[in-house]
């Protein structure tokens, strides 16, 4: 018992003295985890906005698909992140792997089925009468799209900050394109999964403290814009 | 300002249900008209069709301007506007509800005084910065009539504009309408009340079978 006390004392002590080893990897995280969220984002929330206005062949199956992969299991698609990177993969000529980007890569891939599948869900739930009405006031089809999107706009926030919360906490996919590698490649959760196997508790239990208070932190957010999307609900 | 609406022959069917047969009318400009007949007659199918919201299944909806036919485009869409039953409420305050139709024509820079204006003519502009959503029904209905006012368009589809109001609000519409029609636009609405339909004035239709019949007075 004695171990765990002392560990949360020195992890208090990291986090107060502000350790440059710490910031450093909640930098790399917040970096990663945040460009990899505005890649997703930039085609994620595009990909759903189409499945949820436009009718096409296909669009069932594309639907179907992209709900299914908002559980892809992340080991897997860093096995298939880390084939591609890899110097005998179809992109092992960039030298990717082991990088920072490679893990952007990774993450990307985890966050897009999310925003997409959230995305064309808030799309869908938005009331056909708001496209009519949009129609009626002399909208083009392109405008009658945004104005759908706009009124989606708390649902597909959402999706954005769900897809961030699933980054923050990855591990799997990557470690395995990461390779963990001190000051270049290491983020909060491969470090806590490498320290608590060295037995180093206050190292982890300091980040594992922040990607609490940083998981709290989104999920007030998502509350907050959810909060703000139900007056049309209680409408 | 001169559109003029001819309908030709239109016929409208939903799976194995007729609702319009054989409709022809010709709606003159300037003019008011009120659409009457019981729920379910095809009213609102008529008007939808009039308004280019819906296509018929045979049949012609034509604009004339000038005895010019013009096209169905975006250009004409923006020369009329259809307030529906339940108008879609944009999420955001009254002011950005009633600026909509401006911004959507790149007018909206110097838009404030206009959907001020409009807001006043429908007796809401003490609420234009409330979140829209908030609104009563009566309420949402006047918002309606400024967001479709805000854009001058030259017809002006009403469908059942006091259909879930109380009797207050009712009043204060039908003055509404009444001024709008002062202002030379074309009015066609439809109503299942005939005695709002003699209030409003002008000329009375029925639709009874499918078909569009000029009533007599």
């Amino acid at each position: 018992m004695d171990f765990i006390v002392e560990g949360f004392a020195q992890a208090f002590s990291l986090i107060i003295h502000l350790d440059p080893e710490l910031l450093n990897i909640i930098v790399l995280s917040l970096e990663v985890s945040g460009i990899a969220l505005i890649v997703a984002s930039c085609l994620g929330v595009p990909a759903g906005s189409a499945l949820g206005l436009k009718k096409f062949r296909g669009r069932g199956l594309l639907i179907s698909l992209s709900n299914a992969f908002m559980g892809l299991p992340p080991v897997v698609v860093g096995l298939f992140v880390y084939l591609l990177l890899s110097r005998r993969g179809p992109l092992g000529f960039m030298g990717l792997l082991y990088s920072p980007s490679a893990m952007i890569v990774a993450q990307a891939i985890l966050i897009f089925p999310i925003v997409t599948s959230l995305c064309h869900s808030a799309v869908v739930s938005v009331d056909p009468i708001i496209r009519q009405a949009a129609f009626t006031l002399g909208a083009t089809p392109w405008q009658t799209s945004l104005t759908v999107m706009r009124e989606a706009r708390y649902g597909i926030l959402s999706g954005i900050i769900a897809g961030l919360g699933r980054a923050m906490g990855e591990v799997g996919a990557i470690l395995i394109v990461g390779g963990n590698i001190a000051g270049y490649t290491r983020v909060m959760t491969t470090t806590i999964a490498l320290e608590t196997d060295k037995g180093n508790f206050e190292l982890a239990l300091a980040l594992g403290i922040i990607l609490v208070i940083i998981s709290v932190l989104i999920n007030i957010g998502l509350h907050l814009i959810q909060r703000k999307g139900m007056v049309k609900i209680l409408r | 300002m001169s559109l003029e609406l001819l309908i030709s022959n239109i016929s409208k069917r939903y799976d194995h249900t007729t609702v319009l047969t054989d409709c022809s009318f010709k709606f003159e400009s300037g003019g008011i008209y009120v659409l009457t007949g019981p729920n379910g007659s095809g009213k609102s199918t008529f008007l939808r069709i009039c308004a280019l919201l819906e296509t018929p299944d045979s049949g012609e909806v034509k604009y004339c301007s000038d005895g010019q036919l013009l096209a169905k485009d975006i250009s004409l869409r923006r020369r009329i506007t259809l307030l529906l039953p339940k108008i879609g409420v944009f999420n955001t305050s009254l002011f950005n509800n009633v600026a909509y139709g401006l911004k959507i024509r790149n007018l909206g820079k110097n838009s404030a005084l206009r959907v001020a204006h409009a807001l006043d003519f429908v007796g809401l502009l003490t609420k234009k910065n409330q979140q829209a959503l908030t609104l009563s029904s009566g309420e949402t209905q006047r918002l309606g009539i400024a967001r479709a006012l805000v854009v001058e368009p030259e017809v002006i589809f009403l469908d059942e504009p006091t259909a879930s109001v109380d009797v207050r609000n009712t009043e204060i519409i039908e003055d509404i309408i009444r001024k709008i029609r002062k202002d030379g636009r074309s009015i066609i609405m439809t109503t299942h009340d005939m005695y709002q339909a003699r209030r409003i004035g002008g000329k009375l239709l029925v639709i009874k079978d499918g078909k569009i019949i000029d009533h007599p007075g």
